[in-house]
């Protein structure tokens, strides 16, 4: 047991709270694109680089599809490898994140949330990252800029222990969080580098039949990632799947060991629940809007209301038990989307939550809002709205819309 | 083709070649295969060369070209540029 390490507070954005924690991890590669939408977080990194504060190959490439594969191609040969992108960088890097996880490359990427064009907008939305769900990246949205600095010092652990080897998002709200000064505890250089350690290369069988090291080396030559067609193609997804699973214990078991050296803890690491033991009525979300929901959720509670929220950490992989039996109480719940599934019925959350809550019984009646596209801030008075709107479904056991766009003007 | 197939928990991750491609015979994936008439074969070796999977050699002992059946998919390239039309090709299972 560590003794919970002295710290300095710093006044940080999001973007420069994700910068400085990935400099403190000892990051080898960073490649991105450096131009809209790209945020402070690899400007500053660069001025590291610059300023020689980091020993840090920074690669400027023309495109962030090209980005990510520098970092791919970077930590197949066995360095730690970090990048940003947001909204259509992101987009625009689609193809690359499956090679990424196929190749069991542990890059770490922050993710500023924002919208897609068109019209074009660069404000907080999550339609970007939601949009990669499936991609076999493990993803982890923060509530502050805090959570985004310690996030991101886990994440190397996390994406790199030999158990999972796959690609890690953080996601953070863009300008709520990416452009936001906040006080941010941040800790010792050393200390960072201490937990976060070396990389560790695991063994793999080579192609002359015995154990080599897992990585691009000219001493040790070995493949990776190329032809398997119906004969192999689909064991070699089930064994991301098998990593996804394994990341769920990881990621708990880091959070805890984080919190012993700086004394912050996120939940179980996977899901966040807020006066949830004897909740009524509850929303779910990710990101920033769990903070103003909180605040809600102390003035719903003062009041003798039995509100509760669920903040969804990781989204991927899914933390279901943890969500049936963070819910086990309610009886009615509310999933906020801050993106949508155009002509599907709700948003992505929506459909996860949901559809975990169909084999518990009894479950809680589950509706959907949809709300903050393209940045549009949602105040406590609309959040409380929703509290509100559950208290009815509540008292009347029953629901008049399933799906709800908040304060979207006819 | 008749090995066994190893599973998700046998296989390296990340798609790693575990056998050398030598071991892998794409012949199997042929369906026309290259005859050549040694009468005919003027012995100008443009074949070797211009085989794309380099299943073309030249035997020092026979001192004629020869095929490597595990190998050659069947292309037909060498039967369309031999000047000497000394390679025929044939449908697998028919010569």
């Amino acid at each position: 047991m560590t003794t919970v390490q002295q710290q300095e507070t710093l006044a940080l954005n999001g973007d420069e709270a994700v910068a400085l924690a990935a400099k403190q991890s000892d990051v080898d590669v960073v490649a991105a694109y450096p131009i809209t939408p790209q945020t402070i977080i690899v400007e500053r990194f660069s001025e590291y680089v610059a300023d020689g504060e980091v020993e840090t190959e920074f690669v400027c490439t023309e495109s962030e599809h090209s980005a990510l594969t520098a970092c791919l191609a970077a930590s197949a040969t066995g360095v730690r490898t970090f990048t940003a992108t947001a909204s259509a960088g992101l987009a625009l890097m689609h193809e690359i994140l499956y090679v990424t996880s196929g190749c069991r490359a542990p890059v770490v990427m922050a993710i500023t949330n924002r919208a897609l064009s068109a019209p074009i907008n660069i404000h907080c939305d999550h339609s970007d990252s939601m949009a990669e769900r499936d991609s076999s990246w493990i993803q982890l949205y923060v509530e502050n800029s805090q959570e985004a600095y310690d996030t991101i010092i886990q994440a190397f652990r996390i994406a790199e222990h030999t158990k999972v080897l796959l690609p890690i998002m953080v996601c953070l709200d863009a300008f709520f969080l990416s452009h936001t000064l906040e006080n941010v505890k941040t800790l010792p250089d050393k200390k960072v580098k201490d937990f976060v350690g070396t990389r560790q290369i695991p063994l793999v069988m080579g192609h002359e039949g015995k154990k080599v090291p897992f990585k691009l080396d000219p001493k040790n030559p070995i493949t990776i990632g190329p032809l398997a067609l119906q004969d192999y193609y689909f064991e070699h997804k089930r064994q991301q799947e098998e990593a996804m699973r394994n990341a769920s214990g990881i990621i708990s078991e880091i959070n805890d060991l984080y919190s012993q050296l700086s004394g912050r803890k996120y939940g179980n690491g996977l899901t966040d629940p807020y006066f949830l033991e004897d909740a009524d009525i509850a929303t779910i979300c990710v990101g920033s809007t769990a903070g103003t929901t909180k605040y809600v959720v102390d003035n719903l509670r003062s009041r003798g209301i039995k509100a509760g929220l669920l903040r969804l950490r990781t989204l991927r992989p899914l933390p279901t038990s943890d969500i049936v039996s963070a819910l086990a109480s309610t009886k009615a719940v509310a999933v906020m989307d801050r993106s949508h599934s155009f002509g599907g019925y709700g948003g992505p959350l929506f459909h996860e939550i949901r559809h975990v809550l169909y084999d518990t019984q009894p479950h809680p009646h589950v509706v959907n809002y949809i709300y903050g596209l393209g940045g549009r801030d949602m105040p406590q008075n609309d959040i409380q709205d929703i509290y509100i709107d559950l208290q009815k479904i509540q008292q009347n056991n029953a629901v008049e819309n399933y799906v709800n766009f908040v304060r979207v003007r006819e | 083709m008749s090995e066994r197939k190893k599973g998700w928990k046998e296989i390296p991750v990340g798609g790693v070649c575990w056998k050398p491609a030598t071991e892998y015979s794409t012949g199997d994936w042929r369906t026309f295969k290259p005859v050549h008439d040694s009468e005919k074969c003027t012995k100008c070796l443009l074949c070797p060369i211009i085989c794309p999977d380099a299943s073309i050699n030249w035997n020092t002992a026979t001192q004629d070209i020869e095929f490597n059946y595990n190998f050659c998919k069947g292309c037909g390239i060498c039967a369309n540029e031999c000047p000497a039309n000394a390679i025929e090709m044939v449908r697998e299972g028919e010569a």
